[in-house]
């Protein structure tokens, strides 16, 4: 049995909360399906409706207002036929048939191998940020904070606030990028604003710009980080270690449904529209851009579905604004060849399988590894080590094998409606 | 260092921790510093992502083993064991 939706939004984030809201409100009937506790993706975390008049708390009360459908804790595993996805949660194996499919699973963080990342204590910077919202409490902890992206600083403020001793924050982008970057944000003054406070905030840590980890060292748990400006390397205690290396779309729907992927990113027209008649993509999918892109082309998209082509014209200004946005972010945080020096010969690389370098390096291609290694073939399926290989050896890494996610034989088993499979 | 939180009690690997409500399991994991899976060469590994995609958190929750534990809230009298 499925259930029957006009609109299937994949996603809770910013994108997925606006083309539902929007589609809702005008009278379609909406399901969202979202894998985490609560409706607002990574960057809406812990916020809740209306509380305190944020962006997120309108947006938030605005969705539950316009009486969609939401599964929280529930994720998409397969499409198992035509305009039907299977999902998996708390409740069980369900399947829901859309009439429009709007994409909007957002991006994860790309992490890149190097010794000692494994080690516990080791984290994402994304994910210092979660588990700061889901209650992680860092008092007294002295914390490095590494990688690439925007994130860098929001997170190193947000470890000083919870009372962590901040000890470094290490940019892998060369000064020259980053203040490239900061002059053309005037076109976009909201995230100058936002970037200025951090750097206000951030007057408790170091920032140092063309800075990296050589390697993280420590018996059971992360000890002291091995920083390097090329140059030199120095060593830093710490026992907390966020590092992550910015953002990288969550394309396996897209990829099994068969929408076009071009340069890591869903190809969209002007409504949002994939290759795939009725399936839309929304947010970070289309190239990491943040909050204020998700929500515009979420808004666009649900104009689309419901047939509103002025509200859609009316946007495209904003869109394309926010799509210049993304490239400039692509370009400021492009990652430095050094980086793909990293790891030794026997670091991890799969920490599903426990993979070393050595063994993948001489592979012809991420096939080939998978076959051979069982690299990517662990409970994460290569989210981590897929957007690794393709940076460290240049493969081209596209899974969209079904399950999606880790699911259970009853999920692969559950019979799909008569006649559709 | 909340002031007025509600603190609930789990146990992890039969220790008693308590925690603000809205703690997820993962969070709670990190706080009392235990492993929550050991890696195939042996390694002790800890929540990762936390966004439920490394799948490094997982740990056995009220007896059903493989849970995403960064995907889940600490709830009164939780028994989480982890490998």
């Amino acid at each position: 049995m499925s259930a029957l939706f006009d609109v299937v939004v994949a996603g809770a984030g910013p994108g997925g909360i606006a083309t539902a809201t929007v589609a809702a409100e005008a009278g379609l009937r909406v399901c969202v399906v979202d894998g985490n506790v609560a409706a607002g993706g990574q960057i809406w975390r812990g916020h809740t409706a209306d509380k305190d008049g944020s962006l997120a708390g309108r947006w938030l009360a605005r969705l539950h207002a316009a009486g969609c459908t939401v599964w929280q804790g529930a994720n998409v595993v397969a499409a198992p036929a035509e305009r039907v996805l299977r999902v998996e949660g708390a409740e069980g194996v369900r399947d829901v048939e859309w009439g429009k499919l709007i994409l909007a699973a957002g991006a994860r963080e790309r992490f890149l191998p190097f010794p000692g990342w494994t080690l516990p204590g080791v984290m994402g910077v994304g994910a210092a940020q979660a588990f700061l919202k889901a209650g992680l409490e860092v008092n007294e902890r002295r914390a490095v904070v590494a990688g690439s992206g925007p994130l860098l600083l929001a997170v190193a403020a947000g470890l000083h606030g919870k009372g962590a001793k901040v000890a470094a924050v290490c940019e892998q982008a060369p000064l020259a990028r980053l203040m490239k970057f900061g002059a053309g944000l005037w076109r976009h003054p909201e995230k100058l604003i936002e970037g200025l406070q951090y750097q206000v905030g951030a007057g408790f840590a170091p920032y140092r710009a063309g800075c990296w980890v050589v390697r993280a060292e420590g018996r059971e748990r992360v000890e002291r980080v091995v920083l390097t400006d090329g140059r030199r390397q120095w060593s830093v205690a710490c026992d907390l270690l966020a590092c992550g290396f910015h953002l990288v779309p969550n394309l396996e729907l897209a990829l099994l449904l068969g929408c076009e992927v071009e340069d890591g990113v869903v190809r969209v027209d002007a409504r949002q529209m994939s290759s795939l008649e009725e399936v839309f993509c929304v947010g970070e999918m289309t190239g990491v851009g943040g909050v204020g892109k998700a929500l515009v082309e979420g808004e666009i998209a649900g104009w689309a579905v419901v047939g509103n082509a002025q509200r859609v014209a009316a946007s495209q200004r904003e869109r394309v604004k926010q799509m210049e946005f993304a490239r400039r972010l692509d370009e400021a945080f492009a990652l430095r060849e050094e980086l793909k020096k990293l790891p030794r010969p026997e670091t991890l690389v799969c920490r599903c399988e426990d993979v070393v370098h050595k063994a993948l390096c001489t592979r012809a291609g991420w096939r080939d590894a998978k076959l051979h290694t069982r690299a990517g073939m662990g409970a994460c399926q290569g989210r981590v080590c897929g957007a690794a290989a393709e940076f460290l050896f240049g493969w081209e890494v596209r899974d969209k094998r079904p399950p999606l996610f880790p699911a259970s034989v009853l999920a692969m088993a559950a019979d799909v409606e008569e006649g559709k499979s | 260092m909340q002031s007025v939180t509600n603190l609930i009690e789990l146990t992890i690997n039969g220790r008693l921790v308590r925690v603000a409500q809205g703690t997820s399991i993962a969070a709670a994991i990190l706080m009392a510093r235990e492993a929550t899976r050991v890696s195939p060469s042996g390694e002790a590994r800890a929540p990762f992502c936390g966004m439920g995609i490394c799948m490094e958190c997982r740990a056995t929750v009220n007896g059903v083993a493989q849970q995403v534990t960064c995907q889940r809230l600490c709830e009164a009298g939780m028994e989480v064991t982890t490998a």
